[in-house]
């Protein structure tokens, strides 16, 4: 829902990011407003899914230039932690399996993070049950799931409703869901996003990350991006997307071949 | 901890001037303090020359006081119903004082503790060695129970010691189909040692559920004996448990007599500071179609120090033998340090033993994820510590795992 009054969420200026000593986001310009559903689609290396880790802040990419401001807050000055608590969410294209720890322990402590930060009271165990079986639901998941170990031995598809109810129940403004459509059958997929429809509100915000069309078949984007050699080459409604399905990436890369001429 | 290293042939004054302060030797175990006192007297003091001892020197028990420890604080009370005891070990008074000992578990008679001490020790190789000896040459008491064929006990067993020497023996006899589940706590508080010897003979088809929970203090030294001899049919699942020990030493060694049998180990060891934690586990399959599942892990930070030696010997008479070992290590600062090795020695040609081993630090990818759902770094490598814990603490009988606030051993980092 594009709202130009909206307040912007999410601004990213002139975005430069490494990993190790390759320079992979070479000047992102992004601006998200509340309401809005955003779509990054691109070729496996063009920097989608490094924009959304150097995002949350993970700590192997090291920004190197420009800015991101969240809610006029310096987004890059702040552990990942923090980041999370204020709202910022990054669901993962590979969530971690960690054994070990249970995956309602985990969801627990998380969620009275979260509350913490919003200056709400910590859920006991008992209240944050009953929270948590309301909330599987959203992604039609077996409550058995909450006492396994986080993502252990889940499939493709239990990994990625986990992330979606990790969402549900942290209830972020912005959500950069990074491939959340990679390894979901037809069903999965299905579930999945109409667990992010459910989620999505005139006052959050989404950022998408993926490949294909078909996650935007489920879920319609106000944006669709395309993203190329670390930065954003285009940006359109979700014709763009048709189009980039029909006409494949080849397009892409004689605009970049056209945009490094004029450069020359 | 810097060890004055004796020449491996000439005595320890420290030693020499220990056992001329023993009281002499009395009880019903005079004759087995007088051998032990005998023994010491020759042996040298294990130090890191010799392979066994090469991680950690036994030289610098000279600076503990080792009178026996006078009183220790009682943990729990004692006491027992239809299927359950609960005694104190102190060392010095008897722990079954007042206490009715339920159907089907009994008291050895002098005749058979004679025939039955020492018996699962000699079959499971520990003969000379120094630590069992200086348990002999101290211990003034043992428990030795036996518990009848087809009968069912729980046994808890509380030692808490402020200061000095704790030497403890235990002779358990489980007849055919004898089930016991045994919790035992360790404590200490200050500066000493708790030497526990304890010896298992499960008849055919016998289970032993042991759980051993030992936590001490950094000034605190732990020498523990585990011998174990299993019939076949039998099962021992054997876990312990060490923290905060400035030196732990933890020797749980097996033997199916006739193979055929059941054992499941698992160890946990936590050092930090400048403490030393080693398991040298010993498993000996002396018969066909024998089983090991074998767990160790082991957490070091600060400066701490782990060694892990898991023998196992399959001989010729071996085959088919199952055996499975696998350490696993988390290492929390770059001045700890781990060592292990697998240690298998296999002539039977008709079996399956499998080893391995891993080190590493806490994984960033796992703390990104937890921290990238609002939990903080310090929390979030608490969560992935705990959960390395939780593989061999879940494994406990349920009373011994409610005795591990692993939430409260504090494992610094570096």
């Amino acid at each position: 829902m594009i709202r130009p009054d909206a307040p912007v969420l999410l601004e990213i200026r002139d975005l430069h990011a490494r990993v190790e000593d390759k320079e992979i986001l070479k000047g992102v310009n992004l601006t998200i407003r509340a309401g809005e559903v955003h779509a990054v689609m691109g070729r496996n290396g063009s920097g989608k899914s490094t924009l959304s880790k150097v995002l949350a802040g993970h700590p192997a990419y090291t920004v190197t230039g420009g800015s991101v401001h969240y809610r006029g807050e310096n987004l890059l000055d702040l552990d990942p932690e923090k980041r999370a608590r204020i709202g910022v969410f990054l669901g993962f294209q590979y969530p971690v399996e960690i054994p070990g720890v249970s995956n309602l322990e985990f969801l627990r402590v998380a969620t009275n993070a979260r509350r913490t930060e919003q200056g709400h009271e910590e859920l006991d165990t008992f209240a944050f049950e009953d929270l948590v079986r309301e909330r599987l639901k959203v992604v039609q998941m077996d409550p058995a799931f909450l006492d396994r170990s986080v993502n252990e031995g889940f499939s493709g598809g239990e990994k990625k409703r986990n992330e979606i109810l990790q969402m549900a129940l942290l209830e972020p403004l912005v959500a950069i869901l990074d491939e959340t459509d990679s390894g979901l059958d037809i069903d999965a997929l299905r579930i999945v996003a109409a667990g992010v429809n459910q989620l999505a509100t005139a006052e959050n915000a989404t950022l998408l990350i993926t490949h294909y069309q078909r996650l935007l078949d489920a879920i319609t984007p106000d944006y669709v991006h395309v993203m190329a050699a670390g930065r954003i080459l285009r940006t359109g409604g979700k014709e763009l997307a048709l189009e980039l399905e029909e006409r494949g990436y080849d397009w892409v890369d004689q605009e970049l071949a056209a945009l490094a001429g004029e450069v020359a | 901890m810097t060890a004055s290293l004796s020449a491996p042939t000439s005595r320890a004054a420290w030693l020499e001037r220990w056992l001329s302060q023993l009281p002499e030797p009395s009880g019903p175990l005079a004759a087995v303090q007088q051998r032990g006192r005998q023994a010491l007297s020759q042996l040298p003091v294990p130090s890191s020359r010799v392979e066994e001892w090469r991680f950690t020197d036994l030289a610098l028990l000279q600076d503990l006081p080792l009178t026996q420890a006078a009183g220790t604080s009682a943990t729990a009370a004692a006491s027992s119903d239809a299927v359950g005891l609960c005694l104190q070990l102190d060392g010095s008074t008897d722990p079954l004082a007042g206490v009715a000992l339920p159907a089907g578990v009994q008291l050895l008679s002098e005749s058979e503790l004679a025939q039955g001490l020492g018996h699962t020790l000699a079959a499971t190789g520990c003969h000379d060695h120094w630590p069992v000896e200086l348990n002999h040459a101290s211990a003034g008491r043992v428990l030795a129970l036996r518990v009848s064929s087809r009968c069912k006990l729980r046994l808890e067993l509380h030692s808490s010691v402020s200061t000095g020497l704790l030497p403890l023996r235990v002779l358990l006899v489980l007849e055919e189909k004898a089930e016991l589940e045994l919790c035992q706590k360790l404590e200490a508080h200050g500066s000493g040692l708790t030497s526990l010897v304890l010896e298992a003979h499960l008849a055919r088809g016998a289970r032993l559920d042991h759980g051993l929970v030992a936590s001490g203090c950094s000034d605190a030294a732990l020498l523990a004996h585990l011998a174990i001899e299993q019939e076949p049919e039998s099962h021992v699942a054997l876990t312990s448990v060490t923290a905060g020990w400035g030196l732990a030493r933890l020797e749980p060694r097996l033997v199916q007599v006739d193979g055929q049998a059941t054992s499941t180990l698992r160890g946990l060891q936590l050092v930090g500071g400048r403490q030393i934690a080693d398991t040298h586990s010993h498993v000996l399959f002396a018969g066909p179609e024998g089983q090991l599942d074998q767990l160790h892990k082991a957490v070091a930070a600060g400066q701490g120090r782990s060694v892990f030696n898991g023998a196992v010997q399959v001989p010729r008479a071996a085959q088919r033998t199952n055996a499975a070992q696998l350490s696993r290590n988390l290492l929390l600062s770059d001045r700890a340090r781990i060592d292990t090795k697998p240690e298998l020695e296999i002539v039977a040609d008709d079996v399956k033993c499998a080893h391995g081993a891993t080190v590493s630090s806490l994984q960033t990818d796992e703390l990104f994820y937890l921290q990238s759902r609002g939990i903080d770094a310090e929390q979030a490598s608490g969560l992935l510590k705990r959960a390395f814990c939780e593989e061999v603490l879940r494994d406990l009988p349920a009373v011994a795992r409610r005795w591990c606030p692993i939430e409260q051993w504090q494992l610094e980092d570096a």
